[in-house]
């Protein structure tokens, strides 16, 4: 790739023979485009949105099935035939029933029924758009905070960076999954109250923050140590010399140089705060019933593994993939933002 | 040397009591949450919540309250469950200790020999298709939930394929103590094991693979080769020494991810009462006593774990002393 086609855009109106620079942005953005993996990476993490965001869709036009209400007595159609959703059991004493299999009919319980009898695919689409919803919020509360904590850390030092960083070291020294089940157990069955603020233990929000923050100082300790070693560099200098305030320097120096590792954090962030939603609605102390995520219906799958392992096992994929897909644009996005960090890693 | 390990041990002292008070904290001063409702566990009675009251010193001021946890859960070891009533939450942590520990450490075993060998294998053939096959693994393994893959891996050896002669050795689930029966022990561990080294193998030989391929480039190792040395005793004894430096680095940080996150879901899948089943368990009848002891104590073994590698790799590479 030489440098002349990535770094210069033709003028328009002057010919083709006149070029400028292209801005890193475009530079950037060009890389991404032409880094073919990452392209269908992102055309299959688009569909899955697509299709999770169209799921009142599906449930009420194309499977007629309310997804969040238990259905032990109703029935369905396979091959033109009407037949129950829960089958009683024929084997042993023929106590218990068991819920109706994958039809691969796409009307008609597609991915079969949990044990309540609910329709799995139409779970497994509403439950895509919190699993999606929550992911993308905890991310963005982790970054956000995380690159202000660490800007505001590494740029003052002194007693603000003690504090911060002290108060960083205990929450990364703490093991993730310990600290938000400790949040988790404490929220979920009462919610959160504190002055104005009242959050009750069924919102999306406790699960959106509890991830959101245990994550912070995953972003805000390497972007410190950016700040850090940017603030000595000659351009940050001569801003001082030219008698720029902290506001200005933070703002119009520091700021433009930390926001591509921000963004760069941002997918991996994401795939991380999916998994650790799935983690959490399987202990049972994520996303509540009746509402669906794809840890909740893998946590309802449980019980049916042997007999409806579809129902397990779609909500996995379903995560695998999406995650899978992250990962690889994270590590395309990195790529294309600094490319020297890619000459590193496969030099 | 001295100074460092002086250093290093104030350090995990402050850091040990800080997460105290952090957790002591979340459970007792959220705002909102009335700690002797959560306590005392669902529907309890207004005798209870007053015994719980009075048991934690709920009416005294919080560093008072901090004082009694801690003397609960480590000086007198007398924290009582509530759900189940008089149970002692202690006991039942450390009983549970040795089925996470014999977990931890042998998908450790495993996760560092497989991926030394592969991140080996892909560092001397780096862009040969098994360089691409190791990222490829390495991806997977980090993008799947470990619960699931467990459930997959039980679904596979426990139903499906358990008739044929692959599986058919396969114990049903469950933990057998290494001090009753050895094999058993491996034979029940085996599959768990393995599930949680897979998240981790390919993400590890990643690692070695690119610090061997940089340590190529190094005038140590092209010195190592002017004077005539082999290419395996090159690779042995110069790039993959100084390569794995990275690598334990990286296995003290995870070492501790797996102690309080995918050991505690893969017990649950696999049914082995560790600790972490013991906290899955007490999260069904929100046992809150049980959580907070086995949350203190994994996580003081996390900190623990983590200062020992701190020192061992201060050991091992003195530069580190004076950083």
């Amino acid at each position: 790739m030489s440098g002349a086609v990535v770094g210069e855009v033709p003028v328009p109106g002057t010919g083709n023979l006149a070029t400028v620079a292209a801005s890193p942005w475009q530079v950037a953005r060009r890389r991404l485009l032409r880094n073919r993996t990452a392209m269908v990476m992102l055309s299959v993490l688009l569909l899955i949105v697509l299709a999770c965001l169209l799921a009142p869709v599906y449930a009420h036009h194309v499977a007629h099935t309310n997804p969040f209400r238990s259905n032990l007595n109703g029935t369905t159609v396979v091959n033109g035939k009407r037949v129950p959703i829960m089958k009683q059991s024929t084997q042993g004493l023929g106590l218990g029933v068991t819920p109706i299999g994958p039809t691969w009919d796409i009307r008609h319980y597609f991915l079969g029924a949990d044990e309540q009898g609910r329709d799995v695919a139409a779970r497994l689409l509403y439950g895509g758009r919190n699993s999606l919803l929550i992911g993308a919020a905890a991310a963005a509360i982790t970054c956000l905070f995380g690159t202000i904590i660490g800007v505001i850390s590494g740029f003052f030092g002194g007693f603000t960076d003690g504090v911060l960083s002290r108060a960083m070291d205990v929450v990364w020294a703490f093991p993730v999954y310990l600290l938000a089940i400790s949040l988790s157990t404490m929220l979920i069955s009462g919610g959160f109250a504190l002055g104005p603020i009242h959050i009750t233990s069924s919102s999306l929000l406790l699960p959106i923050f509890i991830i959101g923050l245990v994550y912070i100082p995953y972003v805000a300790r390497p972007i410190r140590g950016e700040v850090i070693s940017l603030r000595r560099r000659e351009f940050v200098e001569a801003a001082i010399g030219l008698g720029a305030s902290n506001w200005r320097l933070l703002w119009s120096e520091v700021l433009p140089n930390i926001i591509t590792t921000t963004i760069v954090f941002f997918p991996l962030m994401l795939a991380i705060a999916m998994l650790t939603e799935a983690a959490l609605s399987f202990l049972s102390i994520g996303v509540q019933e009746p509402n669906a995520s794809w840890g909740t219906i893998i946590l309802d799958g449980q019980d049916l593994l042997y007999t409806r392992p579809t129902v397990a096992l779609a909500p996995g994929i379903a995560i695998a993939i999406t995650v899978l897909t992250l990962n690889v644009l994270g590590d395309a996005i990195r790529d294309a933002l600094d490319p020297r960090a890619k000459l590193r890693s496969t030099k | 040397m001295l100074r460092f390990v002086l250093y290093r041990l104030v350090a995990t002292v402050l850091v040990l009591f800080a997460i105290s008070v952090l957790t002591f904290l979340i459970f007792f001063a959220t705002p909102g949450v009335d700690p002797a409702a959560r306590i005392a566990g669902r529907n309890a009675d207004q005798q209870t919540l007053r015994a719980v009251r009075h048991d934690f010193g709920l009416d005294k001021p919080l560093p008072v309250r901090y004082a009694i946890m801690m003397k609960k859960l480590f000086i007198t070891r007398d924290l009582t469950s509530y759900v189940n009533r008089g149970a002692r939450v202690v006991p039942q942590v450390t009983a549970a200790a040795p089925v996470t520990l014999s977990l931890v450490f042998g998908a450790a075993v495993i996760w560092v020999l497989v991926s030394i060998v592969m991140g080996v294998v892909a560092g001397v053939f780096h862009g040969r298709p098994i360089d691409t096959v190791v990222m490829i693994v390495g991806l997977i393994g980090i993008s799947m939930p470990v619960f699931w893959l467990g459930e997959v891996v039980n679904l596979v050896t426990q139903s499906r394929l358990h008739g044929t002669f692959l599986f058919s050795w396969v114990p049903p689930l469950g933990y057998v103590p290494f001090t009753q029966s050895p094999v058993a022990w491996f034979k029940s561990l085996i599959l768990p094991w393995i599930t949680l080294a897979i998240l981790y193998i390919g993400i590890y030989a990643r690692v070695l693979r690119s610090s061997i391929v940089d340590a190529q480039e190094e005038e140590y190792v092209r010195t190592a080769r002017a004077k005539g040395l082999t290419e395996r005793r090159v690779l042995v004894r110069h790039s993959l020494r100084m390569s794995l430096i990275a690598f334990v680095t990286l296995f003290g940080l995870d070492f501790g991810a797996l102690v309080g996150g995918a050991a505690l879901l893969t017990e649950v899948v696999f049914g082995l009462h560790g600790v972490g089943w013991l906290t899955y368990n007490s999260l069904q009848n929100l046992d809150l006593p049980v959580i907070l002891a086995a949350v203190i104590y994994a996580a003081f073994f996390v900190v623990i774990v983590n200062a020992i590698v701190d020192l061992l790799y201060a050991w091992l590479d003195p530069r580190v002393r004076i950083a």
